[in-house]
């Protein structure tokens, strides 16, 4: 029992995590029609550089701020040099330059940082454990996550359908023509619309720092499940990629936790332990190919376009 | 005969002087490298039958070239070396996977058939990384190349580049005769105005079923050579950054014609070997490189060469 909360949890946490990925890649698909591959590259940069930061400062969220702008001036300089001329293109000039993008930022993270791996610490405020059942400890610092991503989801939510920001953005995904014959300044909503998404990848880049490994080419794996997560949620759609990000999460992390022992009853255990981990680390694909198969669109296709 | 013709029976006429003029020049190493530039560009000539004429954006093509090497590995790894079973196999091995895969994705289209793609390739690569009887994440070494006979000992690098350059030959020749076919044009079709296929009553699912399952089987091939070129498989060979080396190599070469993704293949590992050479991070390099040509052009090496020819012509 303890075992399967502990691991719902994770998947919780993670999934809030992709969440956090997953909204910036959407907003930005959702108005701009914008495949970012770079998407990730923005999460490792994040995590670099709020790393060496609260390691020559010793202060967490000193770390957090430099992170935040530090990946928010990164996002608005290639929003400029690269995007702007790339919003008109197809889909694949836009996977392959975003694709051009990756190579070059992990490079350059290897050039500055070098290409062993940084270490990230739990700043002391969030480390430990707390009883969250009676018998049940759970680290504090996933816990602060699985807040932050709730935080920022409701936030994003209230800014999207409460602000006039939130409405240029809704109206922009819906028709962005008519918003500019309207005169609104699209292209400056289009640049405020990357910094954010910049900013949410680089804060789920700084939470995941400490959990997984800060490296060259971090961002990746981490990216493509985003794009799982998007495509499961249908794309463009804030809700479904917050529903869909915690779906993902807790499938992959209760896979990975019992897939192997539910396997043991239905075949032998050698079977079981042979088959356990591939088809646990197979199955959110398996899921995205099952939700496709039945609704091409996405479970929450935005509506109007 | 008009200038691409020219341009592109020039480039295959090169590759063919490859081997005697590395050899008199005693540089061996050229020979390896354009055969993998060959393997390259016979799994780019795939991917460009369903992207270039089908319109279909697939973002995993490595799978299959994971699939035709791995085939040769397990085979190899059971004893089996034949050069017959194992090519079959991977040419098998791989179609099947592309019409499982290909069922599936083919329904969706735009972001999300790329995404799509790129999801069953990544679910391919984990199950290549699981595969621990075959070394997992590691991989695996083939004691010895498909087994072709004395006639035909692809142990000798010489013979083996025209092996591969005799197997890009037929394909750059079936692939012409696919685009020029029927079915090819139809395809040409569903890539320009797929609704206007269907309202003319045109099964459009199933023509775009049977490219991809083409490009697949052809993919295949190239990976079982791949196998033979390094004679070790690992997941590496699979993972989706060699799927976007794919595409590239096509957009280099320029979209709409079988012979440019040799060139463009030819241009990506030129200038990874080149730049790898100078620094150590070529890849910073590289990039930027990438991205300038998506920017800036929008016919590819080939379209430049063949419009130079045809301005001065």
């Amino acid at each position: 029992m303890i075992y399967v909360v502990e691991q719902v949890l994770n998947g919780v946490q993670f999934g809030v995590m992709l969440f956090l990925m997953a909204a910036g890649l959407t907003l930005i698909f959702g108005i701009m029609n914008l495949i970012n591959l770079a998407h990730g590259s923005l999460y490792m940069v994040g995590a670099y550089v709020a790393a060496a930061s609260f390691a020559a400062t010793g202060s967490f969220l000193l770390g957090l701020a430099a992170a935040l702008a530090v990946a928010v001036i990164v996002g608005i300089a290639i929003e400029i040099v690269v995007f702007r001329t790339l919003y008109e293109r197809d889909h694949l000039d836009q996977v392959l330059a975003t694709f051009g993008l990756i190579l070059f930022f992990n490079e350059m993270v290897r050039i500055i940082w070098g290409s062993t791996a940084l270490y990230a610490w739990v700043p002391d405020f969030l480390s430990g454990r707390v009883e969250i059942l009676p018998g049940i400890p759970y680290p504090v610092y996933r816990l602060a996550i699985i807040a932050v991503g709730l935080t920022v989801a409701l936030l994003l939510y209230l800014l999207i359908v409460r602000t006039r920001i939130g409405m240029l953005i809704r109206a922009g995904a819906s028709n962005r023509i008519m918003l500019g014959a309207l005169g609104v300044n699209v292209r400056m909503l289009y640049t405020l619309v990357f910094a954010l998404g910049a900013a949410l990848a680089a804060l789920a880049g700084v939470m995941a720092g400490p959990i997984f490994t800060v490296e060259s080419g971090m961002g990746e794996s981490v990216l493509i499940l985003a794009f799982v997560v998007i495509v499961i949620g249908g794309i463009g759609s804030i809700r479904g990629a917050f529903i869909a990000g915690l779906l993902v999460g807790v499938v992959d992390a209760v896979g990975r936790a019992f897939l192997r022992p539910l396997l043991t009853v239905f075949s032998s255990s050698a079977a079981a332990a042979k088959f356990g981990p591939a088809l646990a680390s197979m199955l959110i694909y398996v899921l995205m190919a099952a939700v496709l198969f039945v609704r091409p669109q996405g479970l929450f296709p935005p509506r109007g376009r | 005969m008009d200038a691409k013709r020219v341009a592109a029976i020039i480039a295959l006429a090169l590759l063919a002087l490859v081997p005697p003029v590395a050899m008199a020049a005693d540089a061996p190493f050229y020979v390896g490298l354009f055969a993998r530039i060959m393997v390259f560009a016979i799994a780019a000539v795939s991917l460009d039958l369903i992207l270039g004429y089908g319109g279909l954006v697939s973002f995993g093509h490595a799978a299959y070239l994971g699939i035709g090497a791995y085939a040769v590995g397990i085979l190899s790894f059971h004893g089996v070396t034949g050069g017959f079973a194992h090519f079959a196999t991977a040419f098998f091995a791989a179609a099947a996977a592309a019409l499982v895969i290909g069922f599936v994705s083919l329904r969706t289209s735009g972001v999300y058939f790329i995404m799509i793609t790129l999801a069953f390739s990544q679910m391919v690569y984990f199950l290549g990384v699981s595969l621990n009887q075959y070394g997992g994440d590691d991989g695996l070494n083939i004691a010895r190349h498909s087994n072709f006979g004395a006639a035909l000992d692809l142990k000798d690098p010489v013979v083996f580049y025209y092996f591969v350059f005799a197997l890009l030959l037929v394909f750059l020749f079936l692939g012409s005769r696919i685009v020029r076919s029927r079915f090819g044009v139809l395809l040409q079709g569903v890539k320009s105005n797929e609704r206007r296929m269907i309202a003319l009553g045109f099964p459009t699912f199933r023509y775009k079923l049977a490219a991809f399952v083409m490009a697949g089987a052809i993919c295949g091939v190239a990976g079982a050579l791949f196998a033979n070129l390094t004679l070790f498989v690992s997941p590496s060979i699979m993972h989706w950054t060699r799927s976007g080396e794919i595409l590239m190599m096509v957009i280099l070469g320029g979209l709409g014609s079988l012979i440019g993704p040799v060139f463009g293949a030819a241009a990506y590992l030129i200038l990874e070997s080149v730049l790898s050479r100078l620094t150590e991070h070529w890849q910073a390099v590289l990039g930027p490189i990438l991205i300038l040509v998506v920017l800036f052009s929008k016919t590819g090496l080939y379209g430049l060469f063949a419009m130079g020819a045809r301005r001065r012509g």
